[in-house]
Parts: structure tokens; sequence; C-alpha cells
């Protein structure tokens, strides 16, 4: 490292020497103007190319090669006049992303993925000062910069703060459930009033530097605001909304410093979050106003008792085990329970003994199931589970489940309760599920008996066709593992 | 740049995000969200030139510490979107051979 920070000057001197072609040179200029070209069409041909798993790696690889592209076309950049605390910041993020990237489980997927985003959204929010700072200081100041500044810094330090909150309740730091308090609502759209309204007078009056961190630090105490009411339950739909914002704090940053690469990576990011935000809470069976306005993951209304439920029926592992040996076909819905259990690699161990018997394992992947979109496929994946087991449409697995053998479900509970289909008061009615009933017998893996993150029964197991094992997934899942060997050495 | 090309800009670009995400399967849903996080880490851009343009003190700090945490976000997004999508591995054509060999 010292080493390095020595070679700095001399790197530097190479760069200034270039540095002093660059201030009246066109040419460069052309050259780094290209290169934002050739990263914004490598983002999309990137994002394009996730359209196919089998693609998609190379596709991101290339991607990546533009955003190297971008960061050599902007430091051929005129503006630049010192290079050592350029190359310090992006040796100190590199050194800091790395070993990030490669240790993290796949089951802490959701929390790096808001680590990540308040970091850009930590750069765009700075970025965004030191501009405003700078065009203050040069009375360059236009309603249309300081719209763009007072708009980078909202979402930015929104984005910030909400993508911390998120990742201290994912990591369970603060308590998964939502915190809540007399007046929230009517506090946080007073918030929102307050630094709606400074920003627009930043708009009119762009000098306004109070206007400006009035924005600022309103913004920083929304986000906690904001995410402080939600459950853990409900973090897909957050963790796609802090995507959506963090994408447009980097547009509004392009804006601001007049870069067509940054607005237009900002743009895709922007609709990324937005789709998956849409798709999730359609998925949850909310409404997307609801989710916009951040009045969601309220306490649910206590879940009706309707009559008695009938007492579950339940099996021991060692009979499931000589059922699933002899299965025909077997779907395994899976929750976030099994990642919570890390159950995965056990349960393709089960999965790979059933194949070798003759059977054929299926899994049907809700688009709520974990904490962010598709989290499961990417626990499946890790676990060594091939994309061709994964069933991730709901209609399409409901047609597989109407001729499945035996259903096994691993830790998830709203996504299986046949109130969605059948109670019009039940606060999942509408909401898209699987329907194992429809299968010869479901087998329900469970801690105890209880009720889903919705706070809601779940009739399902009280059906004639269900049976329950009660246990810990991957405790019980090992043991179908041993039962079903067992039987092979029976032989 | 005048502001209606940078709106046109923008629009376009979302356009074409609604087009191309849309079409992106569930089973993707994950790296996806980390690329285009890795993507939007683009803002290191600004952050070069603010930690760069030697205007002031207090400047050059905030734009070294937008440099870290971009360069950060780029690096870890990128890295971890190729080790997630190194993971999905393709369905096996024939009858396959990986018996559970624990």
């Amino acid at each position: 490292m010292l080493a390095l920070l020595q070679a700095v000057p001399a790197v530097q001197d190479t760069l200034a020497v270039a540095h002093e072609a660059a201030a009246s040179d066109p040419i460069r200029s052309a050259i780094a103007q290209a290169t934002y070209l050739g990263a914004s069409v490598l983002f999309i041909l990137g994002l394009k190319s996730l359209t196919r798993p089998d693609s998609a790696r190379k596709g991101m690889q290339q991607a990546a090669m533009g955003m190297l592209f971008a960061v050599i076309g902007t430091l051929l950049n005129q503006h630049i006049i010192t290079y050592q605390w350029i190359i310090g910041g992006l040796v100190i993020g590199a050194i800091a992303g790395y070993p990030m990237a490669m240790k993290v489980p796949m089951t802490s997927m959701p929390q790096f993925i808001a680590f990540s985003h308040a970091f850009g959204a930590i750069a765009a929010t700075l970025v965004g000062v030191v501009e405003y700072r700078e065009l203050l200081h040069e009375g360059k100041l236009t309603s249309g910069l300081a719209g763009a500044l007072g708009f980078e810094v909202l979402f930015g330090a929104l984005t910030v703060t909400g993508s911390f909150m998120a990742f201290g309740k994912l990591q369970e730091l603060i308590t998964g459930r939502p915190i809540t308090f007399k007046g929230q609502n009517f506090f946080n759209i007073l918030l929102m009033a307050v630094a709606f309204g400074s920003f627009g007078y930043l708009i009119y009056q762009p000098e306004a530097v109070w206007a400006f961190y009035t924005v600022t630090g309103l913004a920083l105490f929304l986000g906690i605001s904001m995410v402080l009411p939600i459950g853990g339950g409900d973090m897909p739909v957050v963790v796609s909304l802090l995507n959506s914002y963090a994408g447009l704090a980097a547009a509004a940053t392009g804006f601001a410093i007049g870069n067509n690469v940054l607005i237009i990576a900002g743009a895709l990011e922007g609709a990324g979050g937005f789709i998956l935000s849409v798709m999730m809470s359609k998925a949850m069976n909310r409404s997307f106003g609801n989710v916009i306005f951040g009045a969601f993951g309220a306490p649910p209304a206590a879940a009706a008792a309707k009559g008695e439920q009938k007492e579950p029926k339940s099996i021991t592992a060692e009979d499931a085990a000589m059922q699933l040996a002899y299965a025909g076909s077997t779907v395994i819905i899976p929750g976030y329970g099994m990642a919570v259990a890390q159950a995965q690699h056990i349960c393709r161990e089960l999965h790979e003994l059933i194949q070798k018997k003759g059977g054929e394992v299926k899994y049907a992947i809700h688009p709520v199931a974990g904490r962010m979109p598709g989290h499961l496929n990417v626990i499946l994946a890790e676990a060594g589970i091939d994309y061709g087991a994964l069933l991730t449409d709901v209609d399409d697995a409901n047609r597989v489940l109407n001729s499945a053998d035996i259903v096994v479900v691993v830790g998830a509970n709203d996504i299986v309760n046949p109130d969605a289909d059948n109670d019009k008061s039940s606060p999942l009615y509408g909401m898209p599920i699987f329907r194992p009933w429809n299968a010869k017998v479901t087998y329900v893996i469970k801690r105890g008996k209880g009720v889903g993150f919705s706070g809601v029964e779940n009739p399902l197991f009280s059906l004639d066709t269900t049976r329950m094992i009660y246990g810990d997934a991957k405790g019980v899942l090992g043991t179908l593992v041993k039962e079903v060997k067992a039987l092979d050495e029976g032989h | 740049m005048t502001l209606i090309m940078q709106l046109y800009v923008f629009i376009l670009a979302g356009f074409v995000g609604f087009l191309v995400i849309g079409k992106v399967p569930p089973l993707l849903h994950t790296p996806l969200m980390s690329a285009t996080n890795a993507i939007s880490g683009i803002s290191l851009v600004g952050a070069i030139v603010a930690a760069g343009g030697q205007y002031s003190k207090l400047s050059t700090i905030l734009g070294f510490v937008a440099v870290v945490c971009a360069a950060t976000n780029v690096v870890a997004g990128f890295l971890i979107t190729d080790r997630m999508l190194g993971m999905f591995k393709q369905p096996a054509k024939s009858d396959d051979k990986k018996g559970g060999s624990h």
C-alpha cells in the first residue's frame, strides 16, 4: 500500500502530461465521449443478456468492461487537476469491495444489496453537495441545475439512510417487526411536505443555501422514518424501491454534471427498481400506491377467529421418507424459512436421492419468497440445483402441482394459504399463490404451530391431504435423507 | 447540454429500461438487482470529477469519500453479480451422473 502511494506521484506526472494535452485537445475529449457512449451501449446489452441465464454472465462481464472504459474516459477529463485522491479512493474502494463480494453468503444477499445501494447513494449525495458548493462559488447556479442537484440529494440522502435501515433490519441489528408510533403517517407526510417545499423554493431561488441543506437533512431523516414501520417480510418491495431511488439519484447526478452515461445508467436502474417494486407488491397483494406512500407494513388486521380449525394431522419423517422414495413426481415449495435454516444443501441431497430412485423433483418458487426479488432462486442455485428444476411462474407451477404425487412445503406459509382463493375477508385474498392441495398429498415442514408473516391462520394445515412434519427444516430434511438412504441399503 | 436534451436521454433510456428489464425472468431477479446496482455505481464518474477538480479542501475530501464509496459499489456490485450468475447451472441435457457424494 505504501509503495503504491509512493508510486502515485509518478503516475500523476504522466497523467498530468496527458492532462495538459487534454485541456486543449478536442480529440481526447472526443475519446472520453466515445467511452461514455460505448459504456451506455454495453450497459444496455448487459441488462439484455439477463433475459437468458446462459448468456447473462458474459453480458454482465462486458458491462463491467464498459464501466472500466467510462472511468478511463473520465480520467482524461479536463476538469481533473490532481490524481492522488482519485487513485487512492479507487484503490481503497476496490480493496474494500473485493472481499465483500467474494465472501457474502447468498442468504445475506438482500443485506448486501441494501448496503451497496447505500454506498452508491452516499457517492451521489456527496457529489451533489460538492457540485452545489462549486456552482454557488462560481455564481453559475441556474434553476435547472439547482433542481437537478436538489433532486439528487433528496433521493440520494433518502436512499442512504433508507438502505442502512433496511440493512439493519435484514441483518437483525434492529427488530424486523414494524416499529410504529401514533401519528406516524401524519409525521411522514409533514416531513415530505417540508422537504418538497424546500426543494421547490430551491428551484425558485437557486442560491438559497439553507433550502439545499434542509432538503438534504430532511431526506436523511425521511429515509429512516419511511423504513421504520416496515416489517421483514415486506423487504422485497423496500429493497426494490431503494434500487429505483438509487438509480434516480444517479440520473440526477448526470443532469447536474451534464453527463449522459450517468443519466442513462440511472434511468436503467430507476426503471428496473420500479418494475420490480410493482411486481413484488402485486405478488404480495398490495397496491403499488399503497407501497409508494409508505403506508405499507401496517400491522395486519387481527385474523378473525373463524370457528375452530381442525387439528392438523401429522406424520413422522420416517413414514414421509418411505413415500418420497417411491413418489413419481415431487414438488418442493421453499420459503424464507429454508434460507434461515440453511437447509438448501441438505435439500439438494434429498432431491438427488429421489432422482436416483427414478422420481422427478421440481421447485415452485414464489416471486416474493425470501427477502428480495428472486432470492430463493439464488439460494437453490448456490446449493447446486440447476435452474431447469426451478418453476418461477406461479401458473406454470400450479399446473405441475395438479399432477404431483407429493408436495413438500419447507419454511413457507402465506404463499400456500388457501384463504387467498376462498376467504374474501382475509388480507391475503387475491394474492397469487401455489395450490399444493391439488396434489395427492402435502407435507408441511414447520417448526411448530404458528402463523406466517402476515399473522394469518393457514387452513392448508388442517386439510385432509396435508400432513405436518414438525421440526426445524434442516433437521427434518436431514432425517428424510437418512431414511431414504436407509431404504436403499435395505434392498 | 440543455435540460431538454437531457430529459430526452433520460426518458428514452427509461423506456429502454422498461422494455429490456421487463423481460428478465423471475429466476434472475436477484442478479438483475445487483447488476443495475453495479451499473448505477457510474456515479463514480461524478465522484472522480469532484475529487480531482481541486475546488477546495472540503470539496476534495467529500469527493474522495465519494470515490471510495462509488468504487466499492462498482467493484462489489459487478463481482457479486458475476459470482451469482456463475452459480446458475444449465440443466443437464442427458441423464445426469452427479450422484450425491456427501
